[in-house]
């Protein structure tokens, strides 16, 4: 808008020029405004403070976008930069106990401003994965998980793919509908490993 | 979570129910069949109708300060037209110079007309079942209940009204807070579920027109009539984001942008959820 206004000023169509631009805002410019907007229309309650307002950049990418996949450079971009802010395990193991897994993947609690901050936290994968065929009330917004180990092959390379994954989301997908867990505090490193153990332990019910 | 009693017998059936289905272990498909069964049998009787009466009771009697009732309230179609307003709103109010929803516009009335205080025409906008009732939710069943029928036709001709949508739109895709969700996470593909509940996609027509339309709504597993702020405070409440403010901008904005892609359907509220 603002490059347009400009070229019509150039060829000296100034009238057109005061009419485009006084009368319909950017889109950066509504973008900015809606933020703002935002920050005013909330208020701080339990663990959730107005902070959560304030976008990384990653979200201010993905917002820009309006949940499409962005173009390649951009999705790079963001991958690269998500891929660099994942803290591997130090002990180098991925795993841990699927039966933890399993709770956690239930567990709906945590974060909201209407949860006890002391409380459990869990990931909820049940909302939008399939995961255990016991399991008969899941969601569809991501893909099925069901014999994730088992067709993917239960190595190391799996296990760490899916550590990452969870850990932080959009260092594979860019602008991913699933939530960067471990990136941002959410689950802690041994529910992550749990979960991985979930995913791809041969005696998880994902892979019976 | 606080449970009414004059409730708890629909949700002991519910209860119940979900037992059922996960004792006797069906297939995926059967268990969508049995929901859908499940919610057809709801639409026999709507305790919506109970707010409905109580708003319509409410807003003809003489209250507050000023001891006169809301019949000469403004929505939109003139003084004292509560007929089709519903399905004109959000719009621009030339006396506020500004863009309301029906809940901001009723509190302007309890202020402009009955003289209540801005905090008293706000507070408690959302009921707790037979704990606490709220007579916003009352008004809103009321005044939504005679749009039933009516075509939306939410207004874009003034500047503010196509700056709401505008706003609201970008704030349907504004990602934050801990989990990286906006509205799109969950409301942005055809045929999506969280667990077992279906989700509307609000971005194509037939998707908004279909949600929209259908709230306020009475929500069997909270023996309460939800107002479309409601909807909005909650959704933004799992979104893991701080408190949506009752009629603040955003909410009003947000809304405008909901309505605007319901435009053509007809308005079939309040309705019967879970």
């Amino acid at each position: 808008m603002i490059k347009r206004c400009i070229a019509w000023s150039v060829v000296g169509a100034a009238a057109a020029w005061l009419i485009g631009c006084a009368t319909a805002p950017s889109d950066a410019e509504t973008s900015a405004k809606a933020a703002q907007v935002m920050k005013a229309s909330f208020n701080a309650r339990g663990q959730a403070g107005l902070d959560r307002l304030d976008q990384d950049e990653t979200q201010k990418v993905c917002t820009e976008y309006k949940a499409k996949a962005p173009p390649k450079d951009v999705a790079e971009k963001i991958e690269k930069q998500n891929l660099a802010l994942i803290k591997w395990p130090a002990d180098g193991r991925y795993t841990g106990d699927w039966k933890n897994g399993e709770r956690i993947a239930q567990e709906g609690r945590g974060m909201q401003y209407s949860d006890d901050p002391k409380g459990p936290v869990g990931a909820n994968c049940y909302a939008c994965h399939q995961l255990s065929p016991q399991e008969l009330s899941y969601g569809t917004i991501g893909p099925p998980l069901y014999q994730f180990g088992k067709v993917r092959g239960y190595n190391d390379d799996t296990r760490k793919y899916a550590y990452g994954k969870i850990y932080n989301a959009e260092a594979y997908n860019a602008c991913s509908n699933m939530p960067r867990f471990g990136h941002m505090k959410v689950l802690t490193e041994a529910q992550i490993k749990d979960l991985v153990a979930l995913l791809t332990d041969p005696e998880s019910p994902v892979n019976r | 979570m606080k449970t009414s009693r004059g409730h708890r017998a629909a949700r002991f059936a519910m209860a119940a129910f979900v037992v059922a289905l996960a004792a006797t272990a069906f297939g995926q498909s059967n268990t969508a069949d049995e929901i859908a069964k499940y919610r057809a049998a709801l639409q026999d009787g709507n305790p919506a109708e109970l707010w409905e009466a109580r708003g319509e009771a409410m807003w003809k009697e003489p209250r507050g300060p000023a001891k006169v009732s809301l019949a000469k309230c403004d929505l939109g179609l003139g003084p004292g037209v509560v007929k089709g307003a519903y399905a004109q709103m959000p719009r621009y109010f030339a006396d506020a110079d500004r863009v309301m929803d029906l809940e901001t516009r009723i509190v302007w009335c309890m202020v402009k007309l009955q003289g209540y205080t801005e905090a008293d025409a706000r507070k408690n906008p959302f009921g707790a079942g037979n704990e606490r009732k709220a007579d916003m939710e009352a008004f809103v069943a009321y005044v939504t209940s005679e749009s039933r029928g009516v075509k939306m036709n939410v207004p874009q001709s003034h500047p503010k009204e196509r700056e709401a949508y505008a706003l609201g739109e970008k704030m349907f895709y504004f990602r934050g807070g801990t989990h990286d969700f906006d509205c799109a996470t969950c409301h942005g593909e055809d045929g999506k579920r969280i667990r077992l509940q279906d989700l509307p996609n609000l971005t194509n027509k037939a998707g908004a027109q279909k949600a929209y339309t259908t709230w306020p709504a009475y929500r069997v597993s909270q023996g309460e009539l939800r107002s479309f702020q409601w909807r909005l405070n909650d959704c933004f409440r799992q979104q893991r984001f701080p408190e949506l403010v009752f009629g603040s901008d955003a909410s009003i904005d947000l809304t405008t942008f909901l309505a605007v892609n319901a435009n053509g359907a007809a308005f079939d509220a309040p309705a019967i959820k879970r």
